[in-house]
């Protein structure tokens, strides 16, 4: 460490560094706040951001828009989050648990945004929760509240199927993102301009994977295919336009405008990977309802559980 | 409201760092202007993660805004969506204002235009590379058509901090921190952390 960390001496010292090395010189400040056990942050982190719906659009509408993006988000962030401890290599662990930090950093605004959107989307708390709205949204919304695509929550099989399922996914938040730059709600276009800048390391990351592992070993290559077989029938319904999605008009951003530029980087690298697009079956929807309308797999549950359940044993939790 | 947006109107003090400790106490070197004041105050507090970086060198400092009744709202740029650091940040700045006076400081969120490496200082990349952190090249320019793919690693030289070999290789895309990759050097063998371009 330089000499900027240390403290200054003489009458400067007062405004010193704050020292984050000294667990009893925090606990020595005087903080009001307590905060909720749980969660990320105690604070909004929309604090002072202009959050007045754009003209014409239904709160409802926009809120449920910013689930599916948050949804997304937020379960294939807990999913790779499963990985720290058992990645194959501690760099592959260390980049696994960034691309999920980044993508929980989404899913906080885009919560944020939902609630600021319509308050009447975040599940009723006791009367003095402590529990912000963003995490109320996290922690508290059963199974079928949650509108994230199927593919999101499916188990990550092995590393294979992670960065699989991961290039097909960073593709496709890619295109969404960088069309979402220009919505008529100026906060998704914030976020969007900032996820953009992330989620092109995070796309570029599983495709050198994948085009590696398809090209390395004959364990590789067959675990690859392998994958693709597993991954394959979930990707379909990223393409499928919700009626949310229709009705936002201006505001999101129609799956089905950026399928020829998602179909095209996956062309690019299953080229440079040598493999071909399964032709097998799609996971079909239920009467009309798949992911985005709460209906999702068996492997959703429990991933839920572990997300919540320390949380809903503690609702009143603070420290 | 009395406004000091452009850090030009304030008096930074030498880059030097032995100036720190005189630059640490803006309430005696800035006089009574309480915009001048807080700004100073507030662009003291440094980056939890990276802690050679002030909040102004790091550029997520964006405005400090003093009102007529002495209410302080710092505004700040968060650096990755995901940033543990954003709380630590708020906290400090909030904790700094606090104790130099001002007794009611409000932190603001800016999200656009989205932080970018361009906005690290040169002498907070300076900095940086005195602590064996490689600062970040210039940022990639965003195209106005889709984001490219880019399956090989760009030809970007790394230089090492340490020995500044030009023989270095990055282990791993995402390192300790959300804004650094990790990077070896292969003559002093040594690890280090590369600032990101974002």
């Amino acid at each position: 460490m330089s000499e900027h960390h240390e403290p200054a001496a003489g009458p400067g010292t007062e405004y010193g560094d704050v020292d984050h090395d000294s667990a009893y010189g925090s606990l020595a400040e005087a903080h009001d706040d307590s905060r909720w056990a749980f969660g990320t942050d105690f604070d909004d982190p929309l604090a002072g951001v202009d959050t007045s719906l754009p003209e014409g659009v239904d709160g409802r509408d926009l809120a449920a828009y910013c689930l599916m993006l948050a949804d997304d988000a937020l379960v294939l962030s807990q999913r790779l989050t499963q990985w720290v401890t058992r990645a194959p290599e501690l760099e592959e662990e260390m980049a696994l648990a960034n691309i999920g930090l980044d993508l929980l950093g989404q899913t906080r605004l885009l919560l944020a945004r939902a609630a600021a959107a319509d308050s009447g989307c975040v599940p009723p708390l006791p009367e003095g929760s402590p529990v912000p709205a963003e995490d109320a949204l996290a922690y508290f919304r059963d199974e079928p509240a949650f509108r994230n695509v199927r593919l999101v929550e499916l188990d990550n099989g092995d590393f294979a199927q992670t960065v699989v399922r991961l290039l097909v996914f960073a593709t496709w938040r890619l295109a969404l993102l960088h069309r979402l730059q220009g919505s008529r709600d100026t906060v998704l276009a914030a976020v969007a301009a900032k996820g953009v800048k992330e989620v092109t390391y995070h796309r570029d990351y599983a495709a050198r994977w994948v085009v590696t592992l398809a090209q390395g070993t004959p364990e590789s290559r067959r675990r690859t295919e392998a994958a693709l077989g597993e991954v394959w029938p979930y990707v379909a319904e990223l393409g499928w336009t919700h009626a949310v999605e229709r009705r936002l008009d201006g505001v999101a951003v129609d799956p089905v405008d950026v399928r020829d530029e998602v179909d095209e980087v996956v062309a690019q690298v299953f080229t440079a990977a040598d493999l071909e697009v399964p032709a097998g079956p799609t996971a079909s929807a239920v009467a009309g309802r798949a992911g985005r309308d709460g209906l999702h797999t068996e492997a959703f549950g429990p991933l839920l559980a572990e997300l919540q359940v320390v949380a809903r044993a503690h609702p009143e939790g603070v420290w | 409201m009395v406004s000091v947006t452009d850090t030009s109107a304030v008096d930074r003090g030498a880059a030097d760092p032995a100036d720190r400790a005189e630059r640490a106490d803006p309430g005696v070197t800035r006089g009574t202007d309480p915009a001048a004041t807080a700004r100073a105050v507030a662009e003291q507090v440094l980056d939890p993660e990276l802690p050679v970086l002030s909040l102004a060198d790091l550029g997520v400092l964006r405005d400090v805004e003093v009102g007529e009744d002495g209410s302080v709202v710092v505004t700040i740029t968060p650096t990755y969506s995901g940033c543990p650091a954003m709380a630590t940040m708020r906290d400090d700045l909030r904790h700094r204002l606090t104790r130099a006076g001002f007794e009611r400081v409000e932190v603001r969120i800016r999200l656009q235009p989205a932080w970018s490496t361009d906005w690290i200082s040169a002498d907070g990349k300076r900095r940086l590379q005195e602590a064996g952190i490689s600062p970040p090249g210039a940022a990639p320019r965003q195209a106005s058509g889709p984001v490219p793919l880019t399956l090989l690693s760009p030809p970007r030289v790394v230089p090492c901090p340490r020995c500044g070999s030009q023989d270095t290789r990055e282990t791993s895309h995402f390192g300790a921190t959300a804004c650094t990759a990790s990077y070896r050097c292969g003559v002093c063998d040594e690890p280090f952390p590369h600032v990101k371009e974002l």
